[in-house]
This record gives structure tokens, sequence and C-alpha cells, in this order.
């Protein structure tokens, strides 16, 4: 009934991809990740112990056995990105990378110039690169060429759950990418979920929704299901809006 | 600079238009999704005292948006104590006859494997501000040391030099703490009569080498208990605006310490009650989401405990205010820079946060990152 996703050599049911920041606690994170049928969560290497390991939210994604995809949070360039993303594969045993640099710390909107940048150089060095973006064609085009394995677009600024700001730009972005397109950042509601997939994204990612919600686990099963629910829609070709009425009587009848 | 936009504020007809918000102006600002300085007076003004509960749950439902529903810790570490300006307020004033101490190498070793074994991860580094004793040379060294332990390094001493910090950005430093205490250029000199400290615009002009040096974070903010803690903290706002329009790649964090007892006779100039903290935490939220907010343990434990869910972000826990306080309990608290109000230990701070349906976040940063 639902496709399945394929990204790089790994093959994904869901097409729900989760975050673990801002939970009120590892346990509550890893029952509502868990609930949300997630197969894909990402974690910001800044808050685990690389290490020692020993790190609450580590352990939890290692015990539910989650595909871990490491995030890069926090730097502010290539070069610092290329650095912490080789030592995040040597640590947690992953080539997987979520690609941010946001040298803005407080709307954390990615640089565009240095992602590409980094994205080039990094599937040079073997890793499988998802890149956090603007909802930019352009860049997505350009990521696409040095081999990233997705292009991750914004659907409006982390954090702010506002919902798909750039629609405009995302449809534009299915419209023209040969690779996985997921919406990241921004997605509030259920219903943002479903739009994203109803136009035709291949998965989204969500994180703050879920986990600043006062119900985290019953929040990831509306997500899971409004996933699932705009990806069938998509599949079974929705029907296109229309603003025109149709016309009950034909309008061209006389042409014989 | 900072200073000249500074200069072209009067303080007291600044502080009148504070004190002249109205209530339609208090209920405006509520209203808004995104307020301004002038939004911000309204927040701080005594028309809002009314009004603290709706800015309690506008306050708490960003925090929680932006920041989750988490609280991070830290924990300061005292360096030394040596001074070379006389703060009338502070217990380090050169002129105090306490006891002087600057650790050495092996004794901050020590110190940071008593910290990490508490289980911290972030730490504030503090001295006096004596060059001489413990600069920048000595930082570098300090850092050299703790940097094996600690995933998050942050000071807060006197002012260095712009290529100063640029090394010891290097060395691993993250965060920069520096107040300036007040904004009242006139009434500057009477709490700050003497050292490198007297002089308002040179500490004033630290804040953009900072930001030149591209500092990953700066937490600035003013000692509430000085002069009108409404106007000083509307100054604080407007250099905080300043800061991140010129300093687009720096966060922030601000603060507003009260006077605590401390060695010497200073009583403060104005009050500022548990309520109009509230008040400035909130109003703060509701202009900036981004930033962030620490409340130290000058705070009572049930002040912290309540304040928690409501705009702060940051917490230390479990401080010494002396040199040596962890790991050389022979040193003792004469040698303190004032007496901290929450004595907890870490872990009941932790069990608290962890009872308030928050949790506790030891680990934000990695060196690997910078």
């Amino acid at each position: 009934m639902m496709e399945a996703l394929k990204i790089a050599d790994k093959t994904f049911n869901s097409r729900l991809f989760t975050g673990t920041g801002k939970f009120e606690s590892g346990e509550l994170m890893r029952d509502a990740l868990i609930a949300s049928e997630s197969e894909l969560v990402t974690m910001a290497l800044r808050r685990i112990d690389l290490k020692e390991k020993k790190d609450n939210i580590l352990q939890y994604l290692i015990e539910a056995k989650f595909n871990l995809l490491p995030n890069t949070s926090g730097v502010r360039n290539a070069k610092e990105a290329i650095f912490a993303a080789e030592l995040a594969r040597e640590a947690l045993e992953t080539n997987w990378l979520k690609l941010e640099i946001h040298p803005d710390p407080r709307y954390l909107l990615a640089d565009g110039e240095e992602t590409l940048k980094a994205a080039e150089e990094l599937v040079k060095k073997g890793f499988v690169v998802l890149p956090y973006v603007q909802a930019d064609p352009v860049l997505c085009k350009k990521l696409e060429d040095v081999g990233t394995a997705t292009v991750m677009p914004l659907g409006s600024p982390i954090g702010s759950n506002s919902g798909l700001n750039t629609r405009d730009m995302i449809r534009i972005i299915i419209e023209q990418s040969n690779i996985p397109v997921i919406v990241d950042a921004g997605i509030g509601a259920p219903s943002h979920a479903a739009e994203a997939m109803e136009m035709g994204a291949n998965a989204v990612l969500v994180n703050t929704a879920i986990a600043v919600s006062k119900n985290p686990i019953d929040m990831a099963i509306a997500f899971k299901l409004a996933v699932r629910a705009g990806r069938i829609a998509f599949e079974a070709k929705l029907a296109e809006k229309s603003d025109l009425a149709n016309a009950s009587s034909p309008l061209t009848s006389f042409l014989s | 600079m900072f200073i000249d936009l500074i200069n072209t504020y009067d303080w007291k007809s600044t502080t009148d238009l504070i004190y002249s918000k109205t209530d339609s102006e208090v209920q405006m600002a509520l209203k808004l999704k995104h307020r301004s300085t002038n939004d911000f007076m309204a927040l701080i003004s005594p028309a809002a005292e009314p009004y603290i509960e709706e800015m309690a749950r506008q306050s708490q439902m960003i925090t929680q948006k932006r920041f989750g529903k988490t609280t991070q810790l830290y924990v300061p570490l005292y360096l030394s104590n040596f001074c070379e300006n006389n703060c009338v307020y502070c217990g380090f004033n050169t002129e105090n006859k306490i006891k002087r101490k600057v650790l050495s190498f092996d004794e901050i070793k020590e110190e940071v494997i008593a910290i990490k074994n508490l289980g911290f991860e972030h730490i504030l580094l503090v001295t006096g501000e004596a060059d001489f004793k413990a600069g920048a040379a000595y930082l570098k060294k300090v850092f050299e040391i703790i940097k094996p332990y600690m995933s998050l390094i942050s000071i807060e001493v006197q002012p260095l030099k712009s290529d100063e910090y640029s090394e010891l950005i290097k060395q691993g430093l993250n965060t920069v703490y520096l107040y300036q205490e007040t904004y009242n250029r006139e009434r500057y000199s009477i709490y700050h009569p003497k050292g490198n400290k007297s002089h308002f615009e040179n500490r004033l002009m630290t804040y953009e080498h900072l930001g030149n040096a591209e500092v990953h974070k700066i937490g600035l903010g003013i000692l509430a208990g000085l002069e009108d803690w409404r106007t000083d903290s509307l100054f604080t706002a407007l250099h905080l605006n300043y800061l991140k329009k010129n300093y687009w790649k720096t966060k922030f964090s601000i603060s507003f310490p009260r006077l605590r007892p401390h060695s010497g006779n200073f009583e403060p100039n104005s009050i500022m009650t548990d309520k109009h903290l509230a008040q400035l935490i909130f109003a703060y939220r509701l202009f900036d989401e981004n930033v962030e907010i620490a409340l130290s343990t000058r705070e009572s434990a049930v002040y912290r405990d309540n304040m928690l869910k409501l705009g702060v972000t940051s917490m230390s826990a479990e401080s010494r205010t002396h040199p040596g306080g962890y790991a050389h309990s022979y040193l003792n608290t004469e040698l303190e820079q004032f007496s901290v109000n929450d004595n907890r230990i870490v872990s009941e701070i932790a069990d608290m946060i962890r009872s308030k349906g928050y949790e506790a976040v030891w680990k934000d940063w990695d060196h690997i990152l910078q």
C-alpha cells in the first residue's frame, strides 16, 4: 500500500524521520520514537560523548536499534563540518551524516555555500550525505550533482512549528529532484506533514512538534499516521485542486 | 559602535519613558508575535506587573518551543581571587583584607577531576581581574589542562585583547561572560572607582572585540542592585540587539545577578524583588525567543525550582565561589566572592529537574565542532 523508500544502501518502511532533542527525558524520547515507528533518527554530535558513549540519548537509541543519523549542528563552516563528520564516523561506526552548517545560531538557517563545499568533499570521502538546506531549488540540484543521498529543504525555520511556508519552492524541488526530498524543519502539526507527503516529498523529519507536545507518544503516533496518509494519497494520485467549476453544459458542443 | 548608540540616550528621560508606559501599551505588547524595544519597555514597566501570570505563560510556551523541556547545567571554577579593581559591591575588591589565592596548575587538575566526577561537562572559569596573576598566558595553560575533561569551557575574567580571545578560542574557549554591571555612564564610576574596570567605555568596547574574535557565545548582563533595574535592562536589550545585528554568528546569553551578601559593606542602591526578576525574565523571553537565560546559585532553591520551567535555560549548581572549592576543602570560604543561596549538591538539583518533567543537559557542545 505504501512504497518503501530507498536511500543509499538502506530501505525504509517508515517515511517519518525523527530528531532526539528537546525531550523531557531519555525514556520518553525512546518511547515516543518507538511509537512513531521511525527508522532513522538524527542526533546532535554536541550532545553525545563520542569517547565514552555513556550518554543516555545514545544508549537508548542503540538499544532500540534505530538507524543513527548523526548531525553536525553547531559547526559554522565546511572545514569544521568535515572534521566533525570524520570523528563521528569513527566513533559511531556509520557513514551516514546529516550535514548541517548554520553559522547563524538564532534561526539556524543553513549556509548553502559552505554546505555545498562540505557535501562535495564528504561524498568523496565515502559519506552518505543528507544535507539540511534552505528551500532553494538551484542549490538542491547542485547538491544532487555532487552526489548527496538526499536533499533536506526546510518547511520553515527550525523549531518554528509554522508549517510549509516554503511550499512553492518545495514543490519545485520535488519536481526537479532525482534523489529523495525530505522536508526538514518547521513541521509543527501532523497536517503539515501530510501536506508535504501529498505534494510528493519522500519523507519528513520531525522533532520539536513531537518532543515538546504535552503527550509526545500520542503525537508521535499522530505524525506516523499523517505521514502514511499523505504518502498513500500521493501514490493514489490525489486529484489536482481546481479553481474552475465544471460547467454543467458543454461549452464546445457547437463544434461538431 | 554601541557607545555611539548609547550616547544618543539620556538616562533620566529613558527611565521616565519606561515608567510612563500604560496598561493599553502592555496589552498591545502581549498580543504581538514579534516585539520591539518599545514593547519591551512596556513589559518591564510597572504597568505590566498585573500581567505577570500571562507573561509567565507565554514565556514558558516560547522557551519550550525553542529549547525543549531541558535545562543546561554548568559549574563555576574560581581560579583566582586576586583583583586590581575596587568595585564597591564585590568581595574581591582589592581593598578588602581577604586571603588571596591563585590556583596552581596541579591544583586546577585536581579541581577539574573533582568537577568531572560530579558529572559536569560545562565549566565556567572565573577570576578576579588581575592580569599579573591570571592573564591570557595563564588561562591558555589552564585550557590545556582542562580541555581533555570538559566539553564546553567558558570564562568570566578581566577583558582581554582581541588576539588573546582568538588564541583562547583556538584552545577551546566557547563562551565569554562579561558584565557591564550598569549602563548608567554618569554613575558607573561610583561603583567602579579604580582599576581597569573604572573605564566605562573600554569595558563596553570589549564586546566588540569579542564579536570580532567570533567567540561562539557572549554572556552579558547587569548587576541588579546598582541602578534602576528597569532602565539598565532596557540598555541591556539595546546592547543585545546591537550585538546580534553586528555579530550574527555569535550566540547570546543574559543573566541578572542580584547582589548577595559579601565581604565589605556596600548596600544595594535599588532593590529588585523576586517578582521583579521574574517579570524581567519573562519580558526578555517575550522580546527574544533565542537568547539563553541563566539563573545562578545566587538565587534561592525554591525560586530556581519554580523559574526552571518559565524561561530560564541554564543553571549553575553546587557552586563554590572561592578558588579551590571542589578538591581543596582546606581552602575555606574566607576566600569567597559572595555567599551562594542555593547550597544543594548537583545530584539534588538534577533530581529536582527530573521531578519537574525536564531533562538536565550536562553536555551540549563538543570540541570537535570548533
